[in-house]
């Protein structure tokens, strides 16, 4: 397996559900590139960076006017 | 009502096709549970494609609005909520449009570069990169590193790798193919790891870690 190759099923390596011989072969290439290992670690770091620190948070305020003016709208529109 | 969700078989009928019939009958607290439960998801995507606050604050008004006129044209054979994320797309891409003052924007835009396909700086990351930034300070760098990416791949991560969304739901959620979908979360991850490489190598801030101790 090339490193391009072992790119290509990034996606499976990362989901835990993907078992069998792809993740066998994935483990292999692993165990002697130290690049595409480095390149598994840190994409899983980065999904989880990124998953962890809401950025766009909706404060509570902000909500409540947002969701009143929904409502308003949807009440007086013509459905 | 003419139209009615069929329930498929002994299928068990999500809980939110119950409130849509309910909403489509007339039933407004049933609408604004549906509201209330994804008002959060909607804002945090529309603000993720528009980047900025005032324009997904408007997205989120128009996009329940739109969801409600239409809600006779949901099939119920999609979920509610990848039905409601795609109304809520659409309505930021043409907000994004408005305030670049005609130029077109759409999912396509962007995505031929060759930018990420290949690791490049492949050095490793610190242990705990989250150590190295402040709370606010870290936001800040993760919102500007994702921002730098073009639409169609930021989208595709936010839906797929931050809300969560299936492969088959997003590419359903954005009218694109699956391939396209794996395509651009590999580009949009690996552009993005590329990126925040810069912050997180190995021995980034050292000397003010040393400093501290
Ligand atoms: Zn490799």
């Amino acid at each position: 397996m090339t490193c391009t190759e072992f790119l290509q099923k990034l996606d499976e390596m990362l989901d835990p559900e993907v078992a069998g011989p792809l993740r066998a072969e994935l483990q292999q290439h692993l165990h002697c590139c130290e690049h595409c290992e480095i390149t598994l670690n840190t994409t899983r770091k980065t999904i989880e960076i990124y998953r962890k620190h809401e950025l766009y948070e909706l404060p509570d305020e902000l909500r409540e006017r947002l969701h009143e003016a929904i409502l308003a709208k949807c009440k007086g529109c013509s459905k | 009502m003419s139209s009615s969700i069929q329930s498929q078989g002994t299928a068990e009928v999500h809980p939110d096709v119950l409130l849509v019939e309910r909403a489509r009958g007339g039933d407004m607290a049933a609408f604004e549970k549906l509201v209330r439960q994804y008002e959060r998801q909607v804002f945090r995507i529309s603000q993720h494609i528009v980047q900025n606050r005032e324009d997904a604050e408007d997205v989120v008004q128009d996009a329940f609005l739109k969801a409600y006129e239409k809600l006779d044209q949901f099939q119920g054979n999609s979920k509610f909520y990848t039905w409601l994320v795609r109304i809520a797309v659409n309505e930021s891409l043409m907000r994004l449009r408005k305030r670049r003052t005609g130029r077109m924007v759409s999912i396509d835009e962007d995505v031929e570069t060759e930018e990420g396909s290949m690791p490049r700086d492949l050095a490793d990351w610190s242990p705990d990169p989250e150590s190295l930034y402040g709370q606010s300070e870290m936001a800040e760098i993760l919102r500007k590193t994702i921002q730098g990416l073009p639409p169609g791949f930021r989208v595709v991560f936010v839906l797929r790798d931050v809300e969560g969304l299936s492969t088959e739901e997003t590419a359903e959620s954005l009218g694109l193919s699956i391939p396209a979908v794996k395509s651009r979360l590999l580009r949009a991850r690996l552009q993005l790891r590329e990126r925040l490489t810069r912050y997180f190598k190995k021995g980034t801030r050292a000397k003010a870690q040393d400093g501290v101790k």
